[in-house]
């Protein structure tokens, strides 16, 4: 394509665009409707990744210390404990701190006559991954002064396999979505393209170039995807507020769902790219075949 | 200049269509290509604007061997051809003087290059005062015109005419085919494409006549001598 053709054929592609008013209009609410499914989903599950990531941080390992051990030498284990790679901290509690927190807010009289030598001295260990708990117990009971290591192994194995699981159904959700969108608009901008087929074979007759064809073409879609990316984001931005007012309004402090003008920056990115995607690919799709003649 | 060597040409249902043409046209020639619907005239056509590939044989036209052409080359071979067809095949949204001008922007021409050459084309074929009408404003022998203007507008070294008439009355008809002679006249080869055997015996010129694949005669005596 020489450059004398540029302005041309930017100007044709706009002007195709608005001529076909009726299949443009049609191809925008096509991709709005499929972006918006595909960014409630992802906002979804990364809602959800990060309401089970603020539960899994919940998750702690209590490692008691041999009773026989005093203060100064049960503090000196907790070095040890901190070597090891998946431990995140770990939190010296006192035979006297450990008994404070047992009694908690029950009636003291009930424990009258209980004494601090009772407890044991223990650490309040988090880990990076709690994925690792199993491994990272096992660990902990071959420390030498540790005596007892108490972990929900069942509850952290679940909270990471829910995590591991949204992540890839978000993914393959999207990628599937994102598949049936590009047929949906290659078939749309095809439905505008068979009127043109007559002008192609013309075109292709006195000598057009490949490139010189699908240029506006590859314009309309750029236009169309650009347009459904921009509307797509204000519709989502909306309807994630009205439904996170909506969630907030329950008062259930353990969902997390945060505001949309944190996410402003990567959602507008990913529209635009799904947008030039759906709409760049899908019109470069349609027209392959027109131009085997 | 065109240079058909055995051309055969067998589609994939199994229809064999050419079966071993032989046929030279040199560069100013006027050529009058006749036979009954079913020849092989069509297949001739597509061949030449690389449409289609020949099953064996050998083709060149202006310097393009076409049995072995790069798709990526046939674009630039087409533009050394104007093709007219029967039915016009003018763009119904766009106006006389933007058809023709269309094809030069194809070439990447420039707008000066366009301004300058267009008027000349469109008056050349008679219809200069008719560059804003859009296609169906115009009577059928001037949309043959419209067409004809811009198989014109790239120079090209050869026309190739596929029953450029087929569409028009005797006389319209006439006043196509003085045309095209006038066109041959200024140095570029044509090539009709007919079955009309009244137009073709008005003209002394070369006619090649086809049947069933084959050339059965090739003559200087301008006489549509060949029944179907």
């Amino acid at each position: 394509m020489k450059h004398n053709n540029f302005g041309y054929l930017l100007g044709e592609g706009v002007r195709a665009m608005f001529k076909h008013g009726f299949m443009s209009f049609a191809a925008i609410c096509i991709t709005v409707a499929c972006l918006v499914i595909i960014n409630s989903f992802a906002l979804i599950s990364y809602n959800l990744d990060l309401t089970v990531g603020e539960v899994q941080k919940e998750l702690r390992i209590v490692v008691c210390i041999d009773e026989n051990y005093t203060e100064a030498e049960s503090k000196s284990v907790g070095s040890d404990i901190n070597l090891l790679p998946n431990v995140a901290n770990a939190e010296f509690v006192s035979r006297q701190q450990a008994l404070e927190d047992f009694i908690g807010d029950s009636d003291a009289s009930l424990f009258e006559g209980l004494e601090a030598d009772a407890m044991r001295d223990q650490f309040v260990v988090t880990l990076v991954d709690n994925a690792q708990v199993a491994e990272t117990k096992e660990a902990l009971e071959n420390i030498n002064g540790v005596s007892d290591v108490y972990a929900d192994i069942e509850v952290g194995n679940a909270l990471a396999t829910i995590r591991t699981v949204l992540y890839i159904a978000s993914l393959a959700i999207a990628a599937v979505l994102l598949i049936v969108s590009l047929i949906i608009i290659s078939n749309t901008i095809r439905l505008a393209m068979l009127d043109r087929r007559e002008e192609i074979a013309i075109m292709k007759m006195v000598g057009a170039t490949n490139s010189f064809i699908r240029f506006p073409f590859f314009v309309e879609g750029f236009f169309l995807g650009l347009f459904g990316a921009v509307f797509s984001f204000f519709i989502e931005w909306g309807l994630y507020e009205v439904l996170r007012k909506a969630v907030l309004n329950t008062g259930l402090k353990v969902i997390t769902i945060i505001p949309f003008t944190d996410m402003l920056v990567p959602m507008a990115l990913v529209c635009c790219v799904a947008g030039f995607v759906i709409g760049i690919f899908g019109s470069v799709m349609s027209i392959r075949r027109f131009l085997k003649v | 200049m065109i240079d058909l060597v055995n051309v055969t040409k067998t589609y994939e249902t199994g229809t064999h269509a050419l079966n071993g043409i032989d046929m030279h046209i040199d560069d100013g020639e006027f050529v009058f290509l006749v036979g009954a619907s079913g020849s092989g005239k069509s297949t001739i056509i597509k061949l030449l604007t690389a449409e289609l590939k020949p099953t064996s044989g050998s083709i060149l036209v202006n310097g393009y061997k076409l049995e072995s052409i790069k798709r990526s080359s046939v674009p630039y071979m087409r533009r050394t051809l104007g093709v007219i067809f029967q039915d016009f095949r003018l763009i119904e949204n766009k106006t006389v003087y933007e058809n023709v001008a269309f094809a030069m922007r194809v070439i990447g021409a420039s707008a000066k290059e366009i301004k300058k050459r267009v008027p000349y084309v469109l008056e050349l074929v008679g219809l200069e005062n008719k560059g804003r009408r859009l296609p169906n404003e115009l009577s059928g022998g001037e949309q043959q015109r419209v067409a004809i203007a811009r198989a014109l507008i790239n120079n090209p070294t050869m026309i190739i005419a596929d029953e450029p008439t087929g569409n028009l009355d005797p006389a319209r008809s006439f006043e196509i085919m003085l045309l095209l002679e006038q066109i041959n006249a200024l140095g570029t080869t044509v090539m009709v494409v007919t079955h009309e055997k009244g137009l073709v015996d008005r003209f002394t010129k070369r006619v090649v006549a086809i049947d069933e694949g084959r050339v059965i005669s090739d003559g200087m005596d301008g006489y549509y001598n060949y029944e179907a």
